[in-house]
């Protein structure tokens, strides 16, 4: 059927192996006009666009880049089924991405998509690359030899978009079908023939390409059809053993005929590269990825991006905080006349809002960093360097800046597994990042490390411990990956395999889009979630308001010490905090948490944390009748240390102990407590149950371990 | 006749041609899929600091393995 005769627009997708430069020619023939999703259920990403020749409207699809048709990861099966028909996107026309500095790989792979007989269209990119060898393909006989128009594209110089866009239009009326002569062994096509007329007799065709399909490979969809028919099955099983013998499987003779076909091509469009001479990107390599220099380099490079991450962007968040202070000031003043819608905005709404802003910092400079990384060719240096280091466990080099920017937030550290190929790997990172210990832990280790560590044991201890609490995630992320790889998930393993792409100036319009999509995503996806939960938390804070009147009389019989230490104001609010419905449910839930050494207060606290845990220092303020405070300051911190410190259980017991302290930033340390970072696991796997794991495990894991922490150290001290 | 080796042996800077693959080995597959098959020849430009992954040079073009993933790959050194 020609294309011109369907339906609305035409579907384009853009197929080819990953780094053949498919997303940059999806972003010249886009260019913003795209959309951003998941394939259902899977975190592999579905990004489309729309793309406008003389009048006519193209769908054009960015398919997850493949080796092979015969899929090993989930990101290879979406992109078969994409090939096939299967899943949301049938494609009309394909346009085969194929690196010219590598064409006998990205042949393999186009003799096997040729087999689909749909119209297609070679797009060779790099050839600039190649020009640099002083080589060129001769794309006029390449595309004889194919049977499809090849059209050379640099996208970021813009070179050959037109005419690329051109052949797409035209393929509408005059599409061509590839025709390649792969050139079996005569004894495979023998066998081919053979199988076409036996079926012929039981009245079933079968094509010669079908024939040859089903002898040499063991997965072939045509295989599964006749499974059920005894006699025909038998047929294909006395084929396979005549073009096999007992010893060889049919992947050898495939393979070895796909690649002498590739390597006849390649011999006639190309000249041999001349491998004695280095080029300038070699030579740089070898001092990047030298055994000294190069982890020099690398080390000091990543201490960059953390401390861009972790010190840079802090300015930058205190001035959405204040911007976001100002804006509630205001409104909050304007609806001064209705006190609940007040509440409701100013503390649920716009505290949401600004909960979803104050990650932006983080994002953009991260995602500018990886982006430019990537960009330059240096992103696999480093998963190179850092594969050893983490592939032992389960993980591969590249969850290395995931889980190193996890250590300032996991949100943008959860966003950065995006750059891992396999969803094995992917789903692994983003359920242990959170694990690292984020710059939202520090204020409690601070606190409490104050409080207890420092006064009790001096300021070496205290700083020991601040640092080895930054290692208590680490040191349990390590262990949870190796059980998640052998428990959680089962199946088939990738080969990691990995290419360095020769260094080259990032473009500067891919950063941009990378960047500018990880932001729209987050705000759109992960933001909508932060501001429901942040109304939800406000309303169990705020409701129900209790007897302001019976708080105030409680107050007055105080005695004069405690009335000397606790305002009236700060009173109420801790009392009303206290009958509130999570108060109630802290209360309710402190038998649970008594054996980890928290009492309803710091169980309160904890439960206040959960949405993010950044509230909870403030959550201790009020709850300790000291008002709310960020613990920034460091004389109102004092004080609130001070009635921690004197805080005793009912029966007079001081309530923190060394190791109840200790347990109760353990309890921190591994405990989920940021809907962000679970809004972003869901956004980023495709499914709530990912979170709803890493949640479950983390919570249960840090309550483990803060039980067991106090349970140890108390038996241990007496 | 040159010695087989396995990846576990491979030195930067060798010259090898694949002598051997045994496809029942779990990645044996994917790894004839990116050009390992036999008779096929590579180089090793180079290896991680830390010995691991291995970059080769590949019917012109380069690709990092590690070492134990192709433990199905039997190879012979080339001069």
């Amino acid at each position: 059927m020609l294309l011109s005769q369907r339906t609305g627009a035409v579907t384009v997708a853009l197929v080819g192996n990953p780094n053949a430069g498919k997303t940059s020619v999806f972003n010249a023939l886009t260019g913003s006009k795209q959309k951003t999703g998941n394939y259902p259920g899977v975190t592999v990403e579905r990004v489309t666009g729309k793309m406008k020749v003389e009048g006519t409207e193209f769908l054009v699809i960015d398919v997850p880049g493949l080796y092979s048709v015969e899929p090993v990861s989930v990101d290879e099966q979406m992109a078969t089924n994409v090939l096939r028909g299967e899943g949301p996107d049938v494609p009309d026309l394909l346009v085969y991405v194929m690196d010219a500095t590598n064409i006998e790989r990205n042949l393999y792979l186009f003799s096997q998509i040729a087999e689909t007989d749909k119209p297609a269209i070679v797009a060779l990119t790099m050839t600039d690359v190649l020009a640099r060898d002083k080589r060129e393909v001769d794309t006029i006989k390449l595309a004889s030899m194919l049977g499809v128009p090849v059209v050379p594209v640099v996208p970021h110089k813009g070179t050959g978009l037109a005419d690329l866009q051109e052949a797409i239009f035209r393929a509408v009326d005059d599409p061509d079908v590839p025709s390649i002569d792969l050139g079996f062994p005569q004894v495979v096509m023998d066998a081919a023939d053979g199988l076409v007329e036996t079926f012929g007799l039981s009245g079933v065709e079968l094509t010669r390409k079908e024939a040859r399909c089903v002898i040499l490979e063991e997965h072939c969809s045509t295989y599964a059809r006749f499974r059920e028919q005894a006699e025909l099955k038998q047929a294909i099983d006395d084929a396979r053993t005549a073009v096999l013998g007992a010893h060889a499987k049919g992947k050898t003779v495939d393979a070895q005929a796909r690649y002498a076909w590739a390597g006849r091509i390649r011999r006639e469009v190309v000249a041999d590269r001349d491998t004695m001479r280095r080029s300038w990107s070699d030579k740089l390599d070898s001092w990047l990825t030298h055994r000294f220099f190069g982890l020099a380099i690398f080390l000091g490079t990543m201490y960059l991006v953390f401390q861009s991450i972790y010190t840079f962007a802090k300015p930058l968040m205190d001035i959405i905080d204040v911007g976001v202070g100002w804006v509630s000031d205001l409104v909050g003043k304007a609806l001064a006349p209705w006190p609940m819608v007040e509440s409701l905005v100013v503390g649920g709404i716009l505290k949401g809002v600004g909960a979803v802003l104050v990650f932006l910092p983080q994002i953009i400079i991260l995602f500018l960093f990886i982006a430019l990384l990537e960009g330059t060719g240096y992103l696999a240096r480093a998963a190179f360097l850092m594969d050893r280091l983490l592939g032992w466990c389960g993980l591969n080099g590249r969850a290395f800046i995931p889980l190193l920017s996890s250590f300032a937030c996991a949100v943008p550290g959860i966003m950065a597994a995006r750059v891992m190929p396999d969803q094995r790997s992917r789903l692994l990172t983003a359920l242990v990042a959170p694990l690292m210990s984020c710059s939202a832990r520090l204020p409690v280790y601070v606190l409490m490390i104050g409080a207890i560590v420092q006064p009790k044991f001096g300021q070496a201890w205290a700083g020991f411990a601040l640092f080895a609490m930054h290692f208590v995630g680490l040191a349990v992320a390590i262990p949870t990956v190796w059980v998640l790889n052998k428990g959680v998930f089962k199946g088939r393993r990738l080969p990691f395999m990995l290419e360095l792409p020769r260094y080259q100036r990032p473009k500067l319009r891919d950063v941009w889009l990378t960047v500018s999509s990880r932001v729209k995503v987050f705000v759109k996806t992960a933001g909508t979630i932060i501001v429901v939960m942040s109304v939800a938390m406000w309303a169990l804070l705020e409701f129900p308001k209790g007897d302001k009147a019976a708080y105030a009389a409680e107050y007055a019989k105080l005695p004069e010490v405690r009335r000397q230490a606790v305002t009236e104001d700060n009173y109420l609010a801790e009392r009303q905090r206290e009958d509130s419905a999570l108060g109630r449910f802290g209360r309710s839930l402190e038998p649970a948490f008594r054996p980890a050494g928290f009492d309803w207060r710091m169980t309160t606290a904890i439960l206040a944390a959960f949405p993010a845990r950044e509230v909870v220092v403030p959550a201790i303020g009020i709850l300790f009748g000291q008002g709310e405070t960020d613990g920034g300051d460091a004389g109102a911190r004092q004080t609130l240390q001070d009635s921690m410190v004197k805080a005793t259980w009912p029966d007079g017991r001081p309530l923190l102990t060394p190791w109840s302290a200790v347990a109760f930033m353990i309890f921190f340390a591994l405990c989920s407590q940021c809907m962000a970072t679970l809004a972003t696991i869901t956004r980023e796997t495709g499914s709530w149950k990912w979170a709803a794991f890493a949640f479950t495990y983390m919570t249960v894991l840090a309550y483990v371990a803060a039980v067991a922490t106090n349970f140890v150290g108390t038996i241990v001290s007496r | 006749m040159a010695d087989t080796l396995t990846f576990d042996n491979l030195k930067k800077g060798m010259r090898v041609r694949i002598a051997g693959v045994s496809e029942e080995a779990p990645f044996c597959g994917r790894l004839m899929e990116l050009g390992l098959t036999p008779d096929a020849e590579f180089t090793v430009i180079k290896v991680a600091p830390l010995g691991d992954p291995v970059e080769i040079d590949l019917r012109g073009y380069k690709l990092c393995l590690r070492r134990s993933e192709c433990s199905c790959l039997k190879v012979a050194l080339v001069d």
